[in-house]
């Protein structure tokens, strides 16, 4: 058994239906994995339920072999960062990052030690006399890492703990966590609705929605090979077109979507029927009149520093496409264009209506 | 435009007249002259003497009779203010882990005695609260005690009553106190190893320390100046500084010492009240600056 187990979790609130539905996730020692999902999903219950502060309906929790599902949460040594911090107002940083410690009965001495170690690591050296009230945002949310941190948890469980920060310190914040979870080896599960956030962060996503894992994957696994439409769309922008399968050969499907006829692999998973053909932005091309795939015309163009992201309409109806800003003249709004794409970068997914 | 955001001079006093004027006319001068008043001197044959004197003081501040009425009142006071703490506080917390519609429901019943005469309420608890009255019928039917417990003219039944009265202040301070709290923090504490209990009083507890104080000091100060309650309840027998102001007033017609008894009480009521708050907010100020 891995070192965080969950089997089979579930809650169900009185009235309500269930907001966690028989999940499993197996977490290895030293492992990031986010818990990403829309605001609903059973993230953040599926985190109240490891951390000790909901009582799964039915399941079982795992850490290190031992079933910690009726411990109570002060007893189960892990780490939390909340959203909005909860620092406690009344106490300094130092206080505020020895409050574990001082649970913990540790030496006055050797938590002094702790605590300094503890605010160098997120550097927030020489602060520890500070009240929180005292320190700007980014502060605020080092300091409850710290705390979170210096009891040495066997887990860190991090609560959508960016939300409160402005895009360009969550970014550096991002890569800062990360740097700090590997080079402690601690393991982390991280709640969060900002894909941007769980690809930089995460060796392994679970994209959750109603309650279950809709899939589990490396980032790169789950943007690029997403096995449902939810996924696909929930992560990054994508276009879907309405399809039919033609045709199953061994390692492609020809699937027929409006005039054109595309040749989508497939990795020995069975697809037929009506089928929803995904294709990202990106790997979407400009080409000139008459080249590429496929007929289209400008609709907007809109400049967005590093890229120019076009809508086109076409026979497969309205495409968004993105073009990196590498200084060349490209076409304008109104004009004709080619669109162009490489049949490894379409996904053909099944089952779910096409109009995501 | 710049016009509109920066009023004109005078404008805020002007807003503020009305306000002011009542304020003036119905608190200050009377208040004042019940200072100027303080400083006659009682004639039993010839009533209320005009001029200036400090006798009044001096009997009140030297006899002991009167220094028994002011401690026993403190102590009331003080009484009631831990009373109301120790189930005002408990009494919040579990409104406010209460679900959606019961918890605005029992804040209602809490605060709805606030609509009752307080004469009436009083009167209420005289009759729970006699010898033959249905507390004392309880006690003794369940074996508690053989003799009725004297909760009637006694300063039981007023502490009693007093802290019935005055409990949904505190609970009302305390409530908005704990509406500013990051529910979170409790969660926080627990997380780091504190035991409920532990998180509560470390974590919870020091932030509600402004509602719990500004709770005590409304409290503090309308028992100590409380009159309905004690005399209803307490009778001749407890007798306060409400109360024996009130008898130098209608029963001896000494109004100069009743007035000097009333200055008295404000003066104390002040010097008690802001030592308090200055000596907790120092203590705690990390909480009251947040």
């Amino acid at each position: 058994m891995s070192f965080l187990s969950l089997r089979a979790l579930t809650k169900t609130y009185p009235g309500n239906a269930q907001v966690v539905r028989g999940l499993n996730l197996d977490v290895e020692q030293g492992e990031f994995i986010s818990l990403l999902g829309p605001s609903g999903c059973g993230k953040t219950t599926t985190l109240q339920m490891v951390a000790g502060f909901a009582n799964p309906t039915s399941g079982h929790v795992y850490l290190n072999g031992k079933d910690i599902s009726g411990i109570r949460p002060e007893k189960r040594d892990m780490g939390l960062v909340f959203q909005g911090y909860a620092l406690f107002p009344h106490m300094t940083v130092a206080q505020n990052v020895g409050f574990g410690l001082e649970m913990r009965k540790m030496p006055r001495t050797q938590a002094a030690g702790r605590i300094e170690e503890a605010l160098a690591m997120v550097r927030l050296h020489g602060l520890g006399s500070r009240y929180p009230r005292e320190l700007s945002g980014g502060q605020r949310q080092r300091v409850a890492i710290a705390r979170a941190l210096a009891i040495r948890p066997q887990v860190l469980l991090l609560d959508e703990p960016m939300s409160n920060l402005d895009a360009k310190l969550r970014g550096e914040m991002h890569v800062e966590m990360r740097a700090l979870q590997r080079q402690l080896g601690i393991t982390t599960i991280l709640v969060t609705h900002d894909q941007v956030e769980a690809m930089t962060m995460s060796d392994r996503i679970a994209v959750m929605s109603e309650g279950k894992i809709a899939q589990l994957g490396t980032p790169f696994d789950v943007y690029d090979r997403p096995a449902s439409g939810f996924a696909s769309s929930f992560l990054g922008q994508t276009n879907v077109i309405p399809g039919r399968v033609t045709e199953v050969r061994e390692h492609c499907a020809m699937v027929q979507a409006g005039p054109c006829l595309m040749r989508i692999p497939h990795a020995g998973n069975k697809i037929s029927g009506d089928v929803g053909v995904y294709i990202r932005p990106e790997r979407l091309r400009l080409a000139a009149v008459g080249a590429g795939n496929l007929p289209g015309t400008v609709k907007t163009r809109l400049f967005l520093g590093n890229l120019w992201l076009y809508e086109v309409e076409s026979a497969l109806g309205k495409l968004r496409l993105t073009s990196a800003n590498l200084g060349e003249q490209l076409p304008k709004e109104g004009e004709n264009i080619g669109l162009a794409w490489r049949d490894e970068d379409l996904r053909a997914i099944p089952g779910e209506p096409a109009n995501g | 435009m710049a016009d509109a955001s920066t009023p004109r001079p005078g404008a805020p006093w002007a807003l503020s007249a009305p306000a002011l004027l009542l304020f003036v006319g119905v608190l200050l001068v009377p208040l004042a002259l019940t200072a100027v008043l303080s400083f006659n001197v009682f004639d039993g044959m010839r009533g209320i003497q005009p001029g200036f004197s400090l006798t009044n003081y001096a009997q009140v501040l030297t006899d002991g009779y009167y220094h028994d009425i002011f401690i026993r009142t403190g102590l009331m006071s003080l009484g009631v203010t831990a009373l109301c703490v120790l189930f005002g506080v408990p009494e919040t917390l579990i409104l406010a882990h209460m679900r959606a519609p019961w918890s605005g429901l029992f804040l209602v019943v809490i605060l709805g005695p606030l609509l009752i005469s307080v004469v009436v309420r009083t009167l209420g608890w005289s009759v729970l609260l006699g010898n033959q009255g249905l507390i004392n019928n309880a006690l003794q039917g369940i074996g508690i005690t053989h003799e009725p417990i004297r909760f009637l003219f006694s300063m039981l039944g007023v502490v009693i009553a007093l802290t019935h009265v005055l409990l949904p202040f505190m609970i009302i301070a305390v409530w908005s106190a704990l509406q500013k709290l990051d529910p979170q923090v409790e969660h926080a504490g627990r997380s780091l190893g504190a035991s409920s209990i532990t998180s509560f009083l470390r974590v919870v507890f020091p932030q509600l320390l402004p509602g719990v104080l500004s709770g005590s000091i409304i409290v503090f100060a309308l028992s100590a100046s409380a009159f309905a309650t004690p005399s209803i309840i307490g009778g001749r027998r407890v007798k306060v500084v409400a109360t024996a102001t009130y008898d130098e007033f209608l029963n001896s017609m000494n109004w100069p010492l009743g007035a000097t008894i009333a200055i008295l009480l404000l003066l104390a009521n002040i010097v008690i009240i802001v030592g308090c708050n200055r000596l907790i907010e120092r203590r705690f100020k990390q909480v009251f600056a947040a």
